[in-house]
């Protein structure tokens, strides 16, 4: 592993949407290699600090990558710098055909087609269909291609599972799998058992804040924590029902547990 | 808060008065009796006009008593009272409509045709015609209301227009490109004629302090309230369980009921009505109003119409001058276009001015009071 | 029968010219969220241009016909684009004040227009084969018709594959579906916007001098006119739809005409009318996606 520093750095970053605070005051850093996955219960602001990063909410606050601040850049300069968005909800283009999404997403004069047509086969072949005719799985295969094709320094991925059927879940994790090779991965997350599986790292937040940043396999192995901050088990299974220390965890959770 | 120094706890109340502005501080403890004196003096001084002799040379034509300068004022008052009631719609309940000529030609045209076809007298003429408008408001608000945004502004424009064709072309009726008269058969002699111009200067005063006590009242109502918010955030207002499209519908016809009563102030103030009032051009020029004065103020609207029918009259006076006559080409033909001007200043309060006159206004005010702020404590101290 | 062919000629005429308005404020529309008054200012400016070209080159001959088309689309091009990068630009995002600047814009201007060119109406003159007739199932059809339909139909088939088969046109039918993802996938959508002004003028223009060879006159009040009748149209046919623009101008004008024809005049009316029925039936229009 080269001892380079962080791809993202964040520093106390807040966005509003309208008049509405969303995210606080968040602190994270996604390093160089592997997955850092950003857990947390629905509504603490998971998407909206990833959308506040490419600057499409209002925000404020630091934010650079590779050690250059691009906190003041529109949206298009961001992604230009090598940042690859895969947006909650697929946000296909519905009235294009899946070759048009493609060809829209290409951003350098040779884009990774091979890898793209090598991890998804069925939707090149599927090159001339509109994309608001695929299946949300297809649909979100397309929205990870269009990331995949560039050349990237970051990969910003919200959500990649939801709603999908687990045999998808299962493919479109062995695609973040083989994506995370070349390029680091911040990974929004509500399935655990994917989170567990890709996740080298973990940053949890709770009410718009960073509440822990650790070791993810550490985190998601202890019950007891997962429930605190998550406030669901483990299995994904039910809801911990925990109205509890969700605001104040207890000291031991804001340990820097980093490895290198 | 890190100051602990505080000697009175209750100095900090006034703090918020200066910036606030017309509508958000009035309610505090001394404001309110003080502004309400204001006001009150205003329309007092207001209403003694037409019989003192004041002369303000660049700004009016003549002397206050003069009946050219008080057709003018009284004009002033009128836009202020229409400038007041698209407020309502545009400014309180953020509807765009592009439409709201209709329901002053409504006035207008109702009245004069109603006066002329019928033996009614001009009250019982001017609730027929109110009732007429209020039924056309409601069913075309009902049908515009449908659509949101941008497809409600043309939709409103498109139902003007329609209300614009129908005065063009019964020219039997409306008098078409004519125009109508007034027939004042029926009117009484005190509001008739050049030397009575008083009347109707006093006629168009009471129309402002009635709308704007009627506006300021609706804003104030709780479907007031309901509507600014739906304005804000209309997804919240669905949540709360209440109904949006009512509240707008209500704000679209209180806003358009008050516009037919300017409509008929106008057509007396006029002795008659031509087809521009239900042009789509009249419509922007409210908006340009509203604008000018300041956008969901009160005060702005008043302001903005005072300001610009003062302003457009004497910009046309401007562009007849010889001094325009005699200047190049390049210049001559600008200046000679008093709308030009008024467009271009409207262009440039939108993009520089956000808040309008008012806004502009309250600026200045409040840099002045924060720059003499520390006489002020000691002076309003000793209440309570 | 004669009469019908007549009726649907002169509607098709009419139809061509609220097309080339409503195209571009559609696009600009779907792909902006801006309502541009200021376009019937271009379209004004376009017909004024062509007409001062052709009164240059002698009148009426088809070069000059040909040239003042030209000069009328280049003009009004240029008038969007200065309107997009000056007064547009700066507002971005913000929609309300965006149509208040083209409202402003739009009263200036036509004051300025009747500063320069006078109230009256112009008349202007075509080549001789616009004053002749070609009979069709015996209707006596004027050939300037011909020419405003086929314009309107080379517009539309240019706009099309304009959209279908370049990178631009790639980007805005992106950018109409949802432009915050096209800025997120490196794009500069702005750069669209002025493309699409670009285009919406030029139509306009174009539409222009083809209105005042309809009419047979120019006036500072051509645009506002036909403006609002393209406003109409482009609700009918859904905003940010070109297709639905298209199939909207031709009904709605195929109407006007038949119902002045038949209904004595009541082709507006008839025109709001159906306006209030698309919205009480189907609030997002013909083709539109969202209401």
């Amino acid at each position: 592993m080269s001892q380079s520093g962080p791809v993202l750095r964040v520093r106390g970053l807040s966005a509003r949407i309208g008049q509405q605070q969303v995210v606080e005051d968040v602190t994270l850093e996604v390093p160089a290699q592997g997955v850092t996955a950003l857990l947390g219960r629905n509504g603490v602001g998971k998407t909206s600090t990833i959308k506040a990063v490419l600057g499409l909410v209002e925000r404020n606050g630091v934010v650079e990558l590779d050690g250059e601040r691009i906190d003041t850049l529109p949206t298009h300069r961001i992604v230009q710098r090598g940042v690859g968005y895969v947006p909650e909800d697929r946000e296909v283009f519905g009235s294009l055909s899946v070759e048009e999404n493609l060809r829209l997403a290409e951003r350098s004069a040779n884009p990774r087609r091979d890898l793209v047509a090598d991890l998804f086969p069925d939707i090149i072949a599927r090159g001339q269909q509109a994309a608001g005719t695929l299946s949300g799985g297809q649909q979100q295969m397309v929205a990870l291609a269009r990331a995949l094709l560039n050349d990237n320094r970051l990969l910003l991925v919200d959500e990649p599972t939801k709603g999908l059927s687990p045999k998808l879940v299962g493919e479109v994790t062995e695609a973040l799998e083989r994506a995370a090779q070349v390029v680091p991965i911040l990974l929004v997350e509500q399935n655990l058992v994917v989170a567990r599986r890709l996740a080298d790292r973990a940053v949890v937040m709770a009410d718009g804040r960073v509440v822990h940043t650790g070791d993810a396999a550490e985190l998601l192995d202890d019950e007891q924590r997962v429930v605190s901050l998550l406030g669901v088990g483990s299995t994904g299974s039910s809801h911990g029902s925990s109205h509890d220390s969700g605001s104040h965890p207890d000291p031991s959770t804001h340990d820097q547990e980093v490895r290198s | 808060m890190s100051t602990t120094t505080d000697t009175h706890p209750d100095t900090g109340t006034p703090q918020p008065a200066a910036p606030a502005g017309p509508t958000g501080g009035a309610r505090r403890g001394a404001g309110l009796p003080l502004r309400l004196l204001a006001v009150l003096g205003l329309v007092v001084l207001l209403a003694v006009l037409p019989l003192i002799n004041v002369s303000v040379p660049g700004v009016l034509p003549g002397a206050t008593y003069t009946p050219g300068t008080l057709q003018l004022m009284a004009l002033a008052l009128v836009f202020a009272s229409l400038a007041l009631t698209y407020h309502v719609i545009f400014g309180v309940a953020g509807l765009l409509s592009f439409g709201h000529a209709l329901y002053l030609a409504i006035g207008a045209y109702g009245l004069g045709i109603v006066l002329e076809r019928t033996d009614l007298g001009l009250v019982p003429a001017m609730l027929l015609t109110l009732l007429g408008g209020a039924v056309v408001a409601l069913v075309l608000g009902a049908v515009g209301l449908r659509v949101g945004g941008i497809s409600f502004a043309m939709v409103t424009l498109a139902f003007a227009q329609a209300g614009s064709v129908l005065i063009r072309r019964n020219s039997d009726v409306t008098g078409g490109e004519e125009g109508l008269r007034l027939d004042t058969t029926n009117v009484p002699d005190a509001f008739v004629g050049v030397t009575d111009t008083r009347n109707l200067y006093w006629v168009a005063l009471v129309l402002l302090v009635v709308v704007f006590a009627l506006v300021t009242w609706f804003e104030r109502s709780r479907a007031g309230h309901v509507a600014a918010a739906t304005r804000e955030n209309e997804l919240r207002v669905r949540v709360l369980g209440l109904r949006p499209f009512a509240v707008k519908l209500l704000a679209f016809v209180t806003g358009s009921v008050l516009a037919v009563v300017v409509g008929m102030v106008y057509l007396l103030l006029q002795s008659g009505a031509t087809p521009r009032v239900a042009s789509a051009d009249f419509t922007l020029t409210i908006l340009v109003i509203v604008v000018l004065g300041g956008l969901g103020s009160r005060w702005g609207a008043v302001v903005g119409g005072i300001v610009y029918t003062l302003l457009d009259q004497r910009l046309t006076t401007l562009a007849a001058s010889d001094a325009v006559e005699s200047l190049p080409a390049v210049l001559s033909v600008p200046l000679g276009e008093p709308l030009f001007i008024l467009g271009t200043l409207f262009i440039l309060v939108v993009l520089f001015v956000p808040g309008g006159l008012v806004g502009l206004g309250a600026r200045l005010a409040g840099a002045r009071t924060r720059a003499g702020r520390p006489a002020t404590p000691a002076a309003g101290e000793d209440g309570p | 029968m004669s009469t019908v062919v007549l009726l649907l000629a002169t509607g098709l005429g009419l139809g061509a010219l609220y097309f080339l308005v409503a195209s571009g404020l559609s696009l600009i529309y779907g792909l902006m969220g801006v309502l541009n008054f200021a376009h019937g200012s271009f379209l004004t400016l376009g017909a004024f241009a062509g007409w001062e070209t052709a009164r240059r080159l002698g009148g009426d001959s088809w070069g000059s016909l040909l040239l003042s088309l030209l000069v009328g689309a280049g003009v009004g091009a240029l008038a969007a684009v200065l309107t997009e990068l000056l007064l547009i630009r700066r507002l971005y995002e913000r929609h309300i004040e965006q149509v208040l600047v083209t409202v402003g814009l739009a009263l200036a201007t036509v004051a300025l227009f009747d500063g320069i060119w006078g109230t009256d109406a112009i008349f202007v003159t075509g080549p001789g084969w616009f004053d002749e007739t070609t009979t069709i199932l015996g209707a006596r059809v004027p050939n300037d018709r011909f020419l405003l339909i086929g314009v309107a139909l080379l517009v539309l088939g240019g706009i099309v594959a304009f959209l279908r088969f370049t990178r631009f046109g790639l980007v805005i039918r992106a950018g109409v579906e949802n432009r915050s993802m096209v800025t997120a996938l490196g794009i500069d959508v702005r750069r669209a916007f002025t493309v699409v002004f670009a285009i919406g003028g030029a139509a306009a223009g174009l539409g222009g001098v083809l209105a005042s060879h309809y009419f047979g006159y120019v006036s500072p009040q051509l645009g506002g006119s036909l403006l609002i009748f393209a406003f109409i149209v482009t609700v009918i046919g859904g905003l940010g739809s070109l297709l639905g623009a298209a199939i909207a101008s031709v009904v709605v004008a195929v109407l006007q005409q038949m119902a002045n024809f038949y209904l004595s005049g009541t082709g507006d009316l008839v025109v709001v009318l159906l306006l209030a029925t698309v919205l009480l039936v189907r609030p997002s229009g013909l083709m539109g996606a969202r209401a």
